[in-house]
């Protein structure tokens, strides 16, 4: 195997873990292609495996010829290996770096995985277009599924099939390609059933300085207008970051052009700015010191919390617009796929009950994330303790994922998914054995054959133990549309993600089990009632004589 | 009657934003002898909004607009109504009257000596034995044979701010009693407050020492010793000075100060920095000002948040209970905790201590013993912190708030130690200020009895312990290991949060949040419900088959829930 040559010191004996919150365990450490392995040899349960694609970076440290190396996950975790002998350290410690920081996707673990577990229902076949399209001609003929974009030559960051109105034929979806960033002409997000209004989203208009226009780009998006009303265009930067844009070609919709429209700004940071923030919000997590006013300015000065606000803000206006104000709505920003899919996805959260459930959050994340071309491989290449300076690395979907958290801590009962999915999801779009989140557009996922060469996570996580594992006691289905409070004091740090290896969650995890308990016990005892109901009922139409008082 | 000028006012508005509301709805308002009433107009609703006088803290009257003029009420509970008067002539009326309503002069203007309900004299008097601390100190092993009752304070002969029963070391004589108070601010000599059965230590608490530079007290230091003795294990105790060390050092100026090291043996001296009354009241008014904020950005919150200091003071509250309690349970050490009057500060650490030594107090009729033990038998001014009377503003200090605040971030952390929900700390903090019972009225026992407060007023502790089933924590469970034993919290400051409940009335009613504790009450009670349907139906009817009846039998001794639930129903038969 060719990483064999990458690794020196395959074992080395004697090795002693340091876990947070887990006893010290010593044993041998192995390094393979994928993993690092320490095992005690002595119990299964105190063995650590970590995929190298989940270490984001490593420190050395020597005291004598006894070597540390602490090893920094992207899933925020820090651990600690005590190596005898410098030379090993160093070895191990080389060979994790180069494992670790792999260029090629297809040397990537997800393609050496082989299941341990019974596939039931293939994950890469359960989200296909076209059966969400099945869904949205059951409720309206005013849009189709356009194949224009089969070869991803439109657009290199759409997926083959796209929904657009029905009236747009694919050579008007040309022209507009070239009039928005990236070929990402408007395309359908969301169908609000309630009142037939929709959410588009697209990348930057191309109107440079001197304000070009495309005449199929107003009649497409205006073929999305009910005769007479107005729809909102939700810019999702800043008006000054869009007015700059347009020295670099980009730009935004003018009134001129587009006068059925109402444009707002809004001011989600690029992505470029959030990678800084988890930085400094991690580090600020991990500073053990017992003063308050720095914890609280730290925190601060992170901006995370504001940037949570302000990406739950957007998403509100936006789901507002089309409840509140029976408007359609166009969201971009500049690429339309990073801040734009924050918006347009948990605009879906906060209007749409099927996106509160296990399977509909899952085709959530496959749409409005994997094939509208969030970029999952430059984003998540790198995590809060990278020493590499950021190149295209941004915590875009965890930000996401915490917004959904924020709302689902304010609604308990409306999800059917407890917080333990959201934490899966942010370690496996970081680290993973399963191939989903591999690649940076449905393109490059085709080009790598990920289907046939790699497992799916929603294969795995669509199996009756994992489902169980991940559901929410406290569902209660919620047909209604919720709106979250962006108030600052209502969102909280995520401490589940954040301070998950910084305090010990027993207590947290008592009080969820004893949850568990009250409602199983709850489920038991209405099962027994009912029995005895059906019982007296039978024994009462058998026996007429106990009618008689 | 005297002070209301305008007993009703028609065609006002009001705003009650702490209810969720955006807009004003019209309606009367009319002052009452005891309450603030206005009715809405609304022939569908009649809302009515009652605000005890006793509970407003401030009226304002902004300047007049010309559709009318404005008073607002901010209340010690920290909801704001705006109330709005066509009249100018009108609101000049309400606003004299209502500023002379809600600082009353005398205790007998307050509400639970004004207002009589029908209530018997036996069931008042019956309230007032509700908690008995007697009963407390023996569920901790006292007397025995290292701390014993002392009758020294017997008509608060020594020490006039403390109860007239205490528990002392065995080998303090009264001789030393006396000395040692003489020796300390107030005559606030050690007395025992919680006594650890498990390691034998003691948490006992005082006033500073009267030292000056270099004054000594032989008693003192023998009382001291005593403490000491009375922990057979340990061969030193604790002195735990509550004040940060710079505010204990700047008092031996005036001839008090802390425990010099070189005359008391066997002694370990501890500063914690809890800061004094006046820094917390300013503190707490900036908190009050974060939670009204209108439509802050995260930056302005986090900045208030931190500019106000709130969480430093609570961290340093409960890091005052941590370490006591540590000494204790851990170390099986004394501490002696004192501050500088041995009221305030002392008696947060030496509660806070005790909530997390102890899971007694945990449970609701606990935190109440708690409360009556350390808070109100102990000489916590509360007439004075939490201005029942119109008085100096200086003396005001939300000293409580911060234990009851204590407790709820323990809550957080510890989601099933705690019998109570938020509901009840929040009741309680409610009662401390609103003086509708006689619990927390005067500033110290012999105050109170003086008073005669147990033949003129109620106790609170009764009316809360009626409406339990309001205040009771869904996932409270005593076996957990939580629950059990002494908590150790982390005081990280990421585990402190703003307490939303109590100061951001606002964004807690806006829409209706779903909350899991209410949902899982609600579940509870259904199977509860149905373990009573499952009895009943398992039960036989009379005459019924004969083989049934075996059935039923085996099921007979069951659920241990339904035994306490019938004693319940048994007492509400008598009433028929």
């Amino acid at each position: 195997m060719e990483f064999a040559e990458l690794i020196k010191t395959p074992r080395v004996d004697g090795v002693v873990l340091h876990r947070p919150f887990m006893p010290i365990v010593e044993g041998t450490l192995c390094l393979t292609g994928h993993h690092l392995i320490l095992s005690s040899r002595q119990d299964n349960t105190e063995e650590l495996w970590l995929l190298h694609s989940n270490i984001d970076s490593i420190e050395k440290r020597f005291v004598g010829s006894l070597g540390s190396i602490i090893v920094k996950c992207k899933d925020l975790r820090v651990i600690q290996l005590d190596i005898p002998g410098m030379e090993e350290c160093l070895n191990i410690a080389s060979s994790i770096e180069t494992l670790s920081t792999l260029d090629s996707v297809s040397l990537m673990y997800p393609f050496f995985y082989r299941p341990m577990f019974e596939v039931i229902e293939d994950g890469w076949n359960s989200f296909l277009p076209q059966d969400a399209f099945k869904d949205l001609e059951s409720m309206t003929d005013e849009w189709r599924l356009s194949e224009v974009n089969k070869d991803f030559t439109v657009c290199p960051s759409y997926p083959p099939l796209v929904a657009v109105p029905k009236d747009v034929d694919d050579d008007t979806l040309r022209k507009v390609a070239t009039f928005r960033h990236g070929g990402r002409f408007p395309v359908l997000s969301y169908y609000h059933k309630k009142n037939g209004m929709v959410m588009m989203r697209a990348g930057q208009p191309l109107t440079g300085t001197n304000g070009r226009r495309c005449k199929e780009d107003e009649k497409l998006i205006n073929a999305t207008l009910r005769p007479g009303k107005r729809g909102y265009i939700i810019d999702t930067r800043t008006i000054s970051v869009a007015q700059q844009a347009k020295a670099r070609g980009g730009g935004f919709e003018s009134e001129a052009n587009y006068p059925q429209w109402r444009r707002i700004h809004k001011a989600i940071e690029r992505s470029n700015v959030l990678q800084e923030s988890l930085i400094k919000l991690v580090e600020a997590c991990n500073d053990q010191s017992h003063n308050m006013d720095r914890w609280l300015s730290k925190l601060e000065a992170s901006s995370w919390q504001t940037n949570v606000k302000e990406i739950l803000t957007t998403a509100c206006l936006a789901a507002q617009c089309i409840d509140r104000e029976g408007a359609s709505v166009l969201v971009h920003g500049t690429e339309g796929a990073d801040s734009t899919l924050q918006v347009t996805s948990l605009a879906q959260i906060i209007l749409d009950p099927a996106c509160r459930t296990i399977k509909g959050f899952q085709g959530l994340v496959e749409r409005e994330w994997l094939q509208a071309g969030h970029p999952f491989q430059q984003r998540c290449a790198q995590s809060a303790y990278s020493n590499t300076k950021p190149r295209q690395e941004a915590p875009v979907f965890l930000l996401f994922l915490d917004c959904v958290w924020q709302i689902l801590r304010q609604f308990p009962c409306s999800f059917e998914f407890s917080e333990s999915f959201l934490v899966l999801l942010f370690e496996h779009a970081y680290a993973s054995q399963f191939g989903t989140f591999l690649g940076n557009s449905a393109a490059e996922r085709a080009k790598l054959s990920l289907p046939e060469k790699t497992v799916s996570l929603w294969s795995w996580v669509n199996r009756p133990q994992e489902l169980e594992r991940l559901t929410n006691p406290l569902y209660e289905a919620n047909s209604l549309v919720i709106w979250p409070s962006v108030a600052p004091q209502s969102l909280l740090l995520w401490e589940g993600v954040f301070l998950r290896w910084n305090r010990s969650s027993k207590c947290l995890d008592e009080a969820y089990e004893e949850m568990v308990h009250i409602i199983e016990y709850n489920k038991e005892l209405q099962n027994k009632v009912n029995t005895l109901r059906r019982q007296l009922a039978q024994l009462e139409t058998e026996d007429p004589l106990l009618h008689t008082p | 009657m005297e002070h209301i000028r305008t007993p009703k006012v028609e065609q006002v508005r009001l705003l009650d934003r702490s209810a969720g509301q955006r807009k004003a709805s019209v309606g009367t308002l009319y002052l009452s002898a005891t309450h603030t009433i206005f009715v809405e107009n609304n022939p569908e609703t009649r809302r009515e909004t009652w605000v005890l006088h006793s509970m407003v803290s401030s009226v304002e009257r902004p300047p007049s607009t010309p559709t009318g003029s404005q008073l607002i009420l901010r209340c010690k509970d920290f909801r704001v109504f705006h109330i709005f008067i066509p009249q100018e002539r009108d609101s000049v009326d309400v606003h004299a009257s209502l500023v002379r309503l809600s600082r009353p002069e005398k205790y007998s203007e307050l509400y639970c000596l004004s207002f009589n309900p029908n209530v018997n004299k036996e069931e008042r008097e019956e309230s007032w034995n509700f908690t008995d601390l007697t009963a407390d100190y023996k569920r901790m092993g006292v007397p025995n044979n290292l701390w014993v009752a002392t009758a020294a304070n017997s008509e608060y002969r020594v020490c006039d701010t403390y109860p007239s029963e205490l528990f002392v070391p065995k080998s303090a004589t009264p001789a030393i009693i006396v000395g040692s108070s003489r020796f300390r601010s107030r005559g606030r000599f050690p007395a025992l407050s919680y006594f650890h059965q498990d390691t034998l230590a003691a948490v006992c608490r005082c006033s500073q020492p009267l030292s000056g530079f270099s004054g000594r007290s032989q008693e003192d230091e023998m009382m001291l010793q005593a403490v000491m003795k009375s922990n057979p294990g340990s061969d030193y105790i604790y002195v735990v000075d509550t004040r940060p060390k710079l505010n204990a050092m700047a008092n031996r100026a005036a001839g008090k100060g802390y425990e010099n090291e070189d005359h008391y043996t066997n002694i370990k001296l501890q500063f914690i920095g809890i800061e004094n009354i006046h820094v917390m009241r300013s503190s707490q008014q900036k908190i009050i000002d974060v939670g009204e904020m209108r439509a802050p950005s995260m930056t302005d919150f986090l900045w208030g948040l931190e500019n106000s200091g709130w969480l430093k003071h609570i961290k340093a509250v409960l890091d005052a209970g941590v370490f006591i309690a540590r000494a204790v349970a851990d170390e099986g050490i004394s501490v002696l905790v004192h501050c500088s009057d041995g009221w305030d500060r002392t008696a947060q650490a030496c509660s806070v201590a005790s909530i997390l030594l102890d899971p007694y107090y945990r449970t609701i009729k606990g935190l109440m013993a708690l409360i009556e033990k350390d808070w109100v038998s102990f000489g916590h001014k509360f007439s004075h912190r939490y201005a029942h009377l119109d008085g100096d503003p200086k003396e005001v200090s939300p000293v409580i708030d911060q234990f009851l605040e204590c407790v709820w971030q323990l809550s957080e952390q510890f989601p099933c130690a705690f019998e109570f929900n938020e509901r009840f700390l929040i009741a309680i903090h409610t009662h401390v200020y609103s003086c509708q019972y006689g619990t927390f009225l005067g500033n110290c026992q012999k105050e109170r009895r003086d008073m005669r407060l147990c033949e003129r007023s109620h106790s609170v502790w009764p009316q809360l312990w009626k409406d339990r089933a309001e205040y009771a924590n869904p996932l409270y469970k005593a076996e957990l290991s939580q629950s059990q034993g002494v908590l150790r919290p982390n005081t990280t400051p990421y585990c402190f949060k703003m307490w939303k409940g109590l100061y951001n009335h606002v964004e807690k009613s806006t829409p209706p949040r779903q909350s899991p504790a209410d949902f899982l009450a609600a579940v509870k009670e259904e199977s509860q419900q149905l373990e009573e349907e499952l009895t009943n139906h398992q039960e036989v009817p009379p005459g019924g088959p004969t083989h049934q009846q075996q059935g039923s039998r085996q099921e007979d001794s069951n659920p241990d829930g339904e035994a306490n639930h019938m004693g319940e129903g048994g007492g509400s038969e008598e009433d028929d």
